[in-house]
């Protein structure tokens, strides 16, 4: 996994609440096998009309927010089905960060397993960036390692699981690390209630 | 003297393989259950770092999100399902993980066929890739959806770290009234507290109007605890459950039966558990319910009408009340019971078991499916369907008019040929009501499998409490 530390770049607004998965990547791109070319259907059905041609007034279409990097979204997003394929799409379209009040909970931590980094801000920090987004000027710093965000002259502090930030920060991979616990999981397999159901 | 547990403490710490002060828990996968949609990239990702499986046999996989529910004896038509379902057969035949396939009688929704094989029980932790995976809670096992890259975990590792949740606990007591459901009670829920009301929490759902329901209710009420953005949510097991599990192929009989109940009468909250927050419902106060919106809390009673965006406080609701309304095609104050559909889904691992298909067929009463609806029956899983044929429920369905169908996730989320038209209106038992999820352009309301029925034959929104 790529590390993550300090993201710098543009913001786009989405502030609506509740944007699920769904929306971020349809079903009909999830028959794939692959973890790849999800990117151009980011939001197919705002991002595209019918015909497939380009809604030119959805904002991530706008090319003054062409090189946003960062989505500032309204709360919970990414609620919804587990579909990795959401974060999968937005990572390949060029986003690194979604700022936002609260996700969805397997979102949430489909990100960390990608180095997305999902930014937990207060109600109303999350409000103060999304209007500072609606301005295609204004650019934001995350800074993972003190865990502060700013744009111009703003700066807010966020919370973030203490061993998730180190994982982020050094792109250490998950099983990796579980594997090190290794003779942790032959243990506790060993003491393991029998009579639990197995399968073959 | 030890402190009151609840239940989730206690499923949490039985599985609690490494502690360690800031870290998350690594927690022991006691069942892994397995689709075709979430899994290929799994699976490619475990034979690109040289893993295998670690334990196959605490693996269960099936065939539902993209699977056909007409014909599919002639092969997969559709080119890129085809190459996922055989991709899922392929990896599980060369991990030796047991599949529950295309052809196999036991093939369905994965969260219909793990409690129906008896493979969900108390006192598990079960992970899926898959949302609606919190289901089996309704056994009082912890039962958490996951994403791709963590099935790959689970697959290498049988294991996944988490940081412990909060607690909720949702009280519903009284007797439901004549006509409201268990599908009732948790839009009812979901309406009280929010799309966002579980975030970072494992509900229990308690009190006697949910102790009252049977396996299938359960199953029900817990399979949208994804919609109110919690974690996960736990029925505790009592006598229902027992009944329910006695007997099923995964669950032994004799001294090991005896063995697993003593268990199982364990696993409830102690008296005085605390909880970290609580919400008390009335069930008097539940009524059929039709959503109007985009998100499943945007619910009212079949006798209301669509509310005006002005009558919300918070702006965002009130903004997403107002892009609901103009999605839905709808104006408010319209009664519910004006509102006319296109198509019928009843389906879904929401509502598709044997209990709902009985249900749905008791309120036909010889009638039929109104001229101007399609509506379409998809089973749960083979078993129900065979179980629903035993018991002549597909005549019945046929007869008046319902497409019945073989069993698979279908217009629940759209992914095979099961898909509404733009525009068209759909009455439906499935958990999701968000924009295109059944269709670009389509427009859902959810409601129990008795409304569903009735709305099929009369062609619009009827009050199941009324209509005779």
């Amino acid at each position: 996994m790529r590390p993550v530390s300090i993201i710098e770049g543009q913001m786009a607004p989405l502030p609506q609440a509740n944007i699920d998965t769904d929306q971020i990547i349809p079903k009909q791109f999830l028959k794939g096998v692959t973890r790849t070319g999800l990117g151009p259907n980011l939001f197919y059905n705002w991002a595209y009309d019918v015909e497939g041609e380009r809604e030119p007034d959805f904002v991530l279409n706008r090319p003054e927010y062409a090189e946003a990097s960062v989505l500032v979204a309204g709360p919970n997003f990414g609620c919804g089905s587990s579909r990795e394929h959401a974060v999968w799409s937005l990572f390949e379209a060029g986003f690194e960060a979604i700022l936002a009040s609260s996700f969805g909970p397997i979102l949430e931590n489909n990100c960390y397993q990608n180095g997305l980094l999902p930014v937990v801000l207060r109600t109303e920090d999350a409000g103060i960036f999304a209007e500072l987004a609606a301005d295609p000027a204004n650019s934001v710093t995350i800074d993972l390692p003190t865990q502060q965000v700013t744009s111009g002259d703003f700066t807010a502090t966020f919370d973030i699981d203490p061993h998730v930030k180190e994982r982020l920060i050094n792109g250490w991979d998950q099983i990796d690390i579980t594997l090190q616990s290794e003779a942790d999981i032959d243990a506790y397999e060993a003491a393991r209630p029998r009579l639990r159901p197995t399968l073959g | 003297m030890t402190q009151p547990q609840t239940m989730l403490d206690k499923v949490w710490d039985d599985h609690v393989v490494r502690h360690a002060s800031g870290e998350p828990d690594l927690l022991y996968v006691d069942m892994h259950l397995i689709h075709e949609v979430t899994s290929p990239q799994a699976f490619e990702g475990l034979a690109l770092s040289g893993r295998r499986v670690r334990r196959p046999d605490l693996s269960m996989a099936t065939v539902d999100h993209g699977i056909p529910t007409v014909g599919r004896e002639l092969g997969i038509n559709d080119p890129l399902s085809k190459i996922q379902i055989e991709a899922l057969e392929q990896h599980c035949k060369e991990q030796g993980i047991t599949v529950f396939g295309v052809n196999d009688i036991r093939q369905g929704i994965v969260h219909i066929i793990g409690p129906e094989q008896g493979i969900t029980q108390p006192g598990m932790f079960i992970v899926c890739g898959d949302s609606h995976t919190s289901t089996h809670g309704a056994f009082g096992a912890l039962a958490i959806g996951i994403g791709t890259s963590e099935v790959e975990h689970v697959l290498a590792t049988q294991t996944l770290p988490r940081t412990k949740p909060g607690s909720l606990a949702i009280t519903v007591d009284g007797d439901l009234p004549l006509g409201v459901t268990a599908k009732d009670v948790i839009l009812g829920i979901i309406r009280e507290i929010g799309v966002n009301g579980g975030y970072e929490t494992v509900i229990e759902y308690r009190g006697s109007a949910v102790t009252g329901l049977s396996m299938e209710g359960r199953m029900t009420v817990c399979n949208m605890s994804i919609e109110a953005g919690a974690v996960a949510g736990m029925i505790a097991p009592d006598e229902t459950t027992y009944a329910y599990l006695e007997g099923r192929p995964y669950v032994p009989g004799g001294a090991p039966w005896e063995e697993m109940v003593a268990y199982w009468e364990t696993i409830p909250s102690d008296a005085g558990a605390v909880f970290d927050r609580e919400v008390v419902l009335d069930a008097a106060d539940l009524a059929p319910f039709v959503s109007w919106g985009i998100n499943p809390s945007q619910v009212v009673e079949v006798t209301g009408r669509v509310p005006s965006p002005d009558s919300f406080e918070n702006l965002l609701e009130r903004d997403s009340a107002a892009r609901a309304l103009e999605y839905m095609d709808l104006e408010p104050g319209t009664a519910i019971t004006d509102i006319r559909i296109d198509r019928v889904f009843f389906g879904s691992c929401t509502n598709a078991r044997i209990e709902d298909l009985r249900a749905g067929a008791g309120v036909i009463q010889g009638r039929t499916v109104h001229p101007d609806v399609g509506a379409m029956v998809v089973p749960g899983s083979g078993l129900v369907k065979l179980e629903a044929e035993e018991e002549g429920l597909d005549l019945i369905y046929k007869e008046a008019g319902f497409e019945w169908r073989d069993a698979g996730c279908s217009m629940c989320l759209a992914m095979n040929e099961d898909i509404l038209l733009p525009g068209e209106r759909c009455a439906s038992t499935s958990n999701r009501n968000f924009e295109g999820r059944q269709g670009r352009g389509g427009r859902t309301h959810l409601v129990s499998p008795e409304m569903a029925v009735a709305a099929a034959i009369e062609g619009r929104f009827v009050d199941i409490r009324e209509w005779q």
